[in-house]
């Protein structure tokens, strides 16, 4: 058994005469004694490493990798360069703590700095804080930066993630606040139901673009109408498709939040990811967490230092607009790196590459019967057929060729691409599903 | 610094100027300037807000901490000082000269010390 | 230092992608990018180079002794790491059958079990990300509970002046009120003040056991007990957990609920400031309000509970930082029940030893033994000499060791929180102790000199008033 205590017996005994006791179990002499359990927890004893590894890789091995994925619906397979985890996992960044001792975090806060930089360089916007843990959450708290007194309520797009829309829900219950969801018609965001549900409760209008069913939606003009009644304008981003598509800042968006994980993050079962949350100028101020500015130090030098720091809850408290302590700084920087490393032209080119693939694969869909594609319009990298077969049989005649196909929703299923999927792969998956159709495999 | 002897004081560490018989215009003493530090950012109420008397009409920030600037009487905010809120230090530099808000149709005051009640006030704080 | 995008260099960048092996699909104008997309160019040496400047910039545990009072600043086993990086976990969509996920689902179930063990809970979700997170999901939980009731009135959250920050402004994020109780004398819970506070509108008690000096709440049967007569529910703050793990459980002291730093307790990495996780259990009847879904197991197959009508909703999406939840279970099986019962031990006995040494010179605000951490307070040096924990705390940045936590607890003035840990053998603390002893004497001597520090840092105190006056946020 492990436990990393480097103080052996006869250490521990010294420190205990230091302190005149004769065991250590005198230091809890405070507590009621009926509250001390006589055994330990009720759980396994502790193991060797090797034992413990062998135990770790046989869970690993419980779960099915697919080598060919088509799945996203807000995970994102894109390919990860090398440099990036050789980075990420250096020992001193990983084991660090929060750079509130600026002198020696100058690492870590410049790699912050530059982060928030490259956000503010990808959305057009003004300013960008230190992360917050995901995109629905980052959704959750620029919603809470739109409400005042007056305005309380929240105008959210039926065509957002589902859990994003249950996030918002949730903190806006939280927070007595009312959430009404924008109907969606044709795939994408109904703009005339939007302009009859803009009055004067409502505090923000949040659009998701490209938006969960993959189609894009007009992002400008939702802007307009918002503005036009004095609403808040949040748009929900995907940082790869924010390479080639019109910026938020563009659009007219006051907030722009979005899932920072397709920025060099593996898929992990749903984590770590990361949240990311720039605003114009006039909503600086009320961004939530962490946020890193330039300074001079005291010979003049340029330094970095956590700032604007009287608004988070360590000091206001009870008044601060969040709670939020944390960021999710190791993984800023896994999208910092990750964002260096592909260029600007690297990322246009991953996004219009997993644009162009799911075109591709959605003509060689359409062909087949009964696949044809769900909505009619622009869309990026998802894209929703119709099924005429049994979706779940298919998706596990696929998974027995080792391949993740796209997620069944609502009698359809969403397919997805990314610059990973090789055309031979599609062209696969196309012969794929029309033998099953046409030999009536599994129906 | 001493305290100007036109002006009224409250224990909250805020000074009242009344510019008319119910007008008035509010800041922060030079005792509050010793314990806030420098300031860097304020935030202040909009015109037209009412305010109760001894609620919080807004805050001061200095890099550390917050604190709240209480309405020294009940009323209608009919100024904010746009010059503070682009250069918080002017507070620094003259806190009788940095006012923060003014208000009409004053009614509900607190209890008002004049500047030398204010200063064995203060000595007694510290 | 340079920054990214002062070294860039039109033209450089690396050689990731091929090229495309499709026809281009083409974007309409109306949603085409106009904007540049002025990100660095670099070559992959120029990459490699920037961030191990950065990394020399930058104190990890790895680098030496960090006695952060609060963050339990202990060794991260790599083991862990090991665990993070295999392609078995990092490979796995959320989205996937459950079937195909049952080794995920199974690190979930297994770290809710060995978690509700040893904090005498029920039932655990690792939805929230952080602490902060987790003590939200766990007020939202109470809400949910007195909204179900019916009991609408349970508007008020009750916080000890000496809580942290997070949960006055947790209890506001909550939609609720937060009655401050100021601490006694000795610095806990001030029972008398506790009763006056409770009544019908009482939906909870935030509190941390030992609380944030250091120190045992002796009396926390009576104030859980306080709490439950008046129809509150009492919430536990387990960021000192580190103190008691496996030799007292908060649900024994009457907490219904609790969040968990797994980035804390449990050893997983802090990051530079993330990601964490904030696992949050609670008792059985408190379960049917978590965060879906929830992982069951029926006839030894995981699966994922969406159908859960009670449930506050979502507080993240998918399941969480999952791979910062596996890091903690690898912790967990690694040390075992003898090993965190020793840990906690070993937390307590390095803090008194380390406690001792430093009363030599410095003010204790602990009398007699603390728990995990103590707090040292300057106060009298700040009027009499003008040293203040600012300075000692940048002093201590010249000889490597990072400083304890400054200004917190609120309640006391000038104050430095020391948490050593378990995982620092007597050596480092004897040499630590030296080190701060040597400078608190050179401080009162020369006070000057201290107000100077540091000064072998790559930079010197920041000017924090320009930094927030005028706010440079981006390059």
């Amino acid at each position: 058994m492990g436990s990393y205590i480097p103080s052996n017996e006869t250490q521990r005994q010294e420190m205990l005469d230091a302190i005149g006791l004769a065991v250590v179990e005198e230091l809890y002499s405070q507590a009621p004694p009926n509250l001390i359990l006589s055994d330990g927890p009720n759980i396994p004893e502790g193991k060797s490493e090797l034992e413990v590894s062998r135990m770790i890789s046989g869970m690993a091995e419980e779960n099915v990798i697919f080598p060919t994925i088509y799945r996203g619906a807000g995970a994102y397979r894109h390919y990860i360069p090398s440099i990036v985890n050789a980075i990420v996992s250096k020992e001193t960044f990983v084991t660090a703590y929060t750079p509130y001792q600026a002198e020696i975090s100058q690492g870590i806060l410049q790699s912050i700095f530059e982060y928030q930089t490259m956000i503010c360089q990808l959305t057009g916007m003004e300013t960008s804080n230190a992360s917050v843990y995901d995109g629905a959450t980052a959704a959750a708290e620029a919603v809470a930066m739109c409400r005042d007194r007056k305005r309380t309520k929240a105008l959210v797009s039926a065509a957002a993630h589902p859990d994003v829309i249950e996030t918002i829900k949730t903190y806006c219950w939280a927070g007595n606040a009312k959430v009404e969801l924008i109907p969606v018609k044709d795939g994408v965001t109904d703009i005339e139901a939007l302009e009859l549900m803009l009055d004067t409760e409502a505090a923000c209008v949040y659009i998701q673009q490209p938006n969960y069913y993959g189609m894009l939606e007009d992002g400008e003009r939702a802007g307009e109408i918002a503005h036009g009644q004095g609403v808040k304008y949040i748009m929900g981003i995907n940082p790869i498709a924010a390479a080639i598509l019109k910026t938020p800042a563009k659009c007219g968006a006051d907030i722009a939040v979005g899932e920072g994980q397709p920025l060099g993050m593996p898929l992990s079962f749903g984590g770590p990811y990361l949240g990311f949350m720039a605003a114009n100028k006039a909503m600086t101020r009320k961004l939530p967490g962490r946020i890193v500015g330039e300074t001079r130090d005291s010979n003049g030098e340029r330094a970095f230092v956590l700032t604007l720091q009287a608004r988070e809850q360590h000091i206001r408290r009870e008044k601060a607009s969040s709670n939020i302590c944390s960021n999710q700084a190791l993984c800023a920087m896994t999208a910092a790196v990750y964002m260096a490393a592909m260029g600007p032209d690297g990322m246009k080119e991953a996004a219009a590459q997993s644009m162009s693939k799911a075109h591709y694969l959605a003509s060689g869909l359409n062909e087949i019967k009964g696949f044809g594609l769900r909505y009619i319009g622009e869309y990026f990298n998802e894209f929703v057929t119709e099924c005429p077969c049994d979706s779940g049989k298919l998706l596990k005649h696929l998974e027995s060729k080792g391949i993740l196909g796209g997620l069944p929703i609502a009698g359809g299923i969403l397919w997805c691409t990314t610059e990973m999927n090789t055309k031979a792969e599609m062209d696969e998956l196309i012969s794929l599903v029309k033998e099953v159709c046409a030999n009536g495999i599994i129906v | 610094m001493s305290n100007p002897s036109n002006l009224k004081y409250t224990k909250s560490h805020e000074w009242v100027e009344f510019t008319g018989e119910t007008t008035v215009k509010v800041g922060l003493t030079d005792f509050a300037r010793q314990s806030l530090g420098d300031l860097v950012f304020v935030n202040l109420p909009a015109k037209g807000d009412e305010l109760t008397v001894g609620e919080s009409l807004g805050d001061v920030e200095s890099v550390k901490a917050v604190s709240d600037v209480y309405a020294p009487c009940s009323g209608t905010v009919t100024a904010v000082n746009e010059e503070l809120l682009d250069a918080p230090e002017m507070f620094n530099e003259s806190p009788y000269g940095a006012w923060f808000v003014e208000m009409s149709n004053i009614t509900d005051q607190e209890e008002l010390l004049s500047s030398n009640e204010y200063e064995a006030f203060c000595k007694e704080e510290e | 230092m340079e920054l990214l995008f002062e070294k860039s260099i039109k033209g450089r960048g690396c050689s990731i992608l091929p090229e495309c092996d499709v026809e281009t699909a083409a974007l309409s104008e109306g949603q085409m990018r106009q904007q540049e997309l002025p990100l660095p160019q670099l070559s992959e040496n120029d990459l490699s180079r920037h961030y191990s400047a950065l990394e020399r910039r930058t104190h990890g545990v790895n680098n030496g002794f960090y006695p952060l009072g609060s963050c339990t600043m202990k060794y991260n086993p790599k083991i862990n790491e090991w665990a993070a990086a295999l392609s078995g976990f990092t490979q796995v969509h959320p989205l996937q059958p459950d079937d195909t996920v049952q080794g995920s689902l199974k690190v979930l179930h297994l770290a809710s079990k060995y978690l509700c063990e040893i904090t005498g809970m029920a039932a655990m979700t690792f939805q929230p990300a952080a602490g902060a997170h987790g003590e939200l999901t766990g007020v939202m939980l109470i809400k949910k509970y007195h909204e179900d009731r019916k009991d609408y009135g349970r508007k008020k959250i009750i916080v000890p002046g000496s809580a942290h920050g997070t949960n006055p402004a947790t209890a506001v994020m909550a939609g609720m009120t937060v009655v401050s109780i100021p601490s006694a004398p000795d610095g806990c819970v001030d029972i008398e003040k506790l009763k006056g506070a409770v009544g019908e509108d009482t939906a909870g008690l935030m509190l941390t056991n030992p609380n944030t000096l250091g120190i045992f709440e002796k009396d926390i049967l009576e104030i859980t007990k306080i709490v439950h007569d008046a129809g509150g529910l009492v919430y536990y703050d387990g960021a000192n957990l580190n103190a008691i793990m496996g030799i007292i459980r908060p649900g024994d002291m009457g907490f219904d609920c609790v969040h968990l730093n797994l980035h804390k307790t449990f050893s997983t990495p802090h990051g530079g400031g993330g990601p964490g996780s904030g696992a949050v259990g609670c008792k059985e009847f408190l379960a049917p309000y978590l965060p879906k879904p929830n992982i069951s197991v029926c006839d030894d197959v995981y699966y994922q509970q969406y159908d859960c009508p009670q449930s506050i909703g979502k507080v993240k999406s998918f399941n969480g930082n999952f791979l910062v939840t596996l890091k903690a279970l690898t912790y967990i099986i690694t040390l075992g029940s003898e090993g965190i019962t020793d840990a906690a031990k070993n937390a307590v006995l390095n803090a008194n030893y380390l406690m001792k040494r430093l009363a030599e010179c410095y003010s204790i605000t602990n009398k007699g033994i603390c728990m995990h951490e103590f707090v040292i307070t300057l106060e009298k040096e700040a009027k009499e000499k003008g040293v203040t924990a600012m300075d000692i705390a940048k002093a201590l940045l010249d000889k490597g060791i990072h400083p304890p936590t400054m200004y917190f607890p609120l309640i006391v003035h000038e104050a430095l929180m020391v948490e050593p840990t378990e995982t620092e053998g007597k050596e480092v603390l004897d040499e630590a102790a030296e080190v701060f002893l040597s400078i608190y004497r050179q401080a009162i001597e020369d006070p000057e000199w201290v107000h100077h520090t540091p000064k072998s840092t790559p930079v010197g105190r920041p000017d924090e008033v320009r930094a927030a006056r005028n706010p440079v946020l981006h390059y």
